[in-house]
């Protein structure tokens, strides 16, 4: 190892690469699968008040329980449904991809990548199978 | 000073969340309930989309729905309090800020779930339609 005399100029630095931060970051499927699964992780703390909400308002009576059917089923109550729905099956898809992690497989780039793009089409998937099914049983009316 | 500590004694409680890996632990066993109950949730959800009063107070007259929507508020508010306090660990610097949103989460969460808990039992246990 050598070493620079003391008191001698230091030599300009070449141009290095800057620290990642999220501004200067290139998006990729496995960051934003890994953002996605705290903002639906969030979303679902939603969802929990709103399903004890219901467990609430079936409690209080009928009349409780028909005005809370009235705030769900309206149109902004339907998407934040479809907002939660999805969350739900992303939330879901991606811990179980968590799960098989926390054994130790799974983390090759390539293999990530792909059960990546297995959540993100899962939890499409699966809400629009719930949503279908929910309008043909005549629910969305 | 420290010299005679061991290096796990040094690293002990040194954490952004102060602890060791209860949470960790917790958090997975109870992601593991969830994946049953949660899909359960969406059946019977889809089953109630339509469910008038009387309707959903039959649905949860029977045992089966009434205990499992219990454990799915149950173990769901435990679940979300330790993923919520996860994120605060993360984002919040400021000591007294992460305290407060630390207490404040800790006590939604247990609120929302005896509320939630209750709710069900009164409606479970309750005799017929009032």
């Amino acid at each position: 190892m050598s070493e620079a005399p003391i008191g001698a100029a230091a030599p300009k630095p070449a141009a290095r690469p800057m620290s990642p931060y999220v501004t200067v970051w290139r998006w990729h499927l496995t960051m934003a699968v890994s953002i996605g699964h705290r903002a639906t992780g969030v979303a679902l703390y939603v969802g929990a008040l709103i399903l004890v909400g219901w467990a609430v308002s079936l409690a209080a009576g009928p009349g409780a329980y028909d005005l809370f059917r009235l705030v769900l089923g309206s149109i902004l109550g339907k998407l934040v449904l479809i907002g939660i729905t999805f969350s739900l099956f992303f939330h879901l898809a991606n811990g179980v991809r968590h799960l098989v992690w926390d054994f130790g497989a799974g983390f090759q780039p390539k293999t990530a990548d792909m059960t990546a793009v297995v959540v993100v089409a899962f939890a499409v998937i699966a809400t629009l199978a719930v949503w279908v099914a929910a309008g043909m049983m005549g629910a969305l009316a | 000073m420290s010299g005679y500590r061991t290096p796990l004694g040094r690293v002990r409680g040194l954490g952004a969340a102060k602890h060791g890996v209860g949470g960790f632990i917790a958090q997975r066993v109870s992601a593991a309930a969830l994946v049953f109950l949660t899909l359960w949730g969406v059946f019977a959800g889809l089953h109630l989309a339509r469910a008038d009063y009387a309707t959903a107070v039959v649905w949860l007259h029977a045992p089966a729905n009434a205990i499992l929507l219990a454990l799915l508020i149950g173990v769901g508010v435990f679940h979300m309090r330790i993923g919520m306090a996860e994120i605060i660990v993360d984002y919040i610097e400021r000591p007294t800020t992460k305290a407060a949103l630390l207490t404040l989460n800790v006590f939604v969460a247990w609120l929302a779930g005896a509320i939630g808990v209750f709710s069900v039992l009164k409606v479970a246990l309750s005799n017929g339609i009032y």
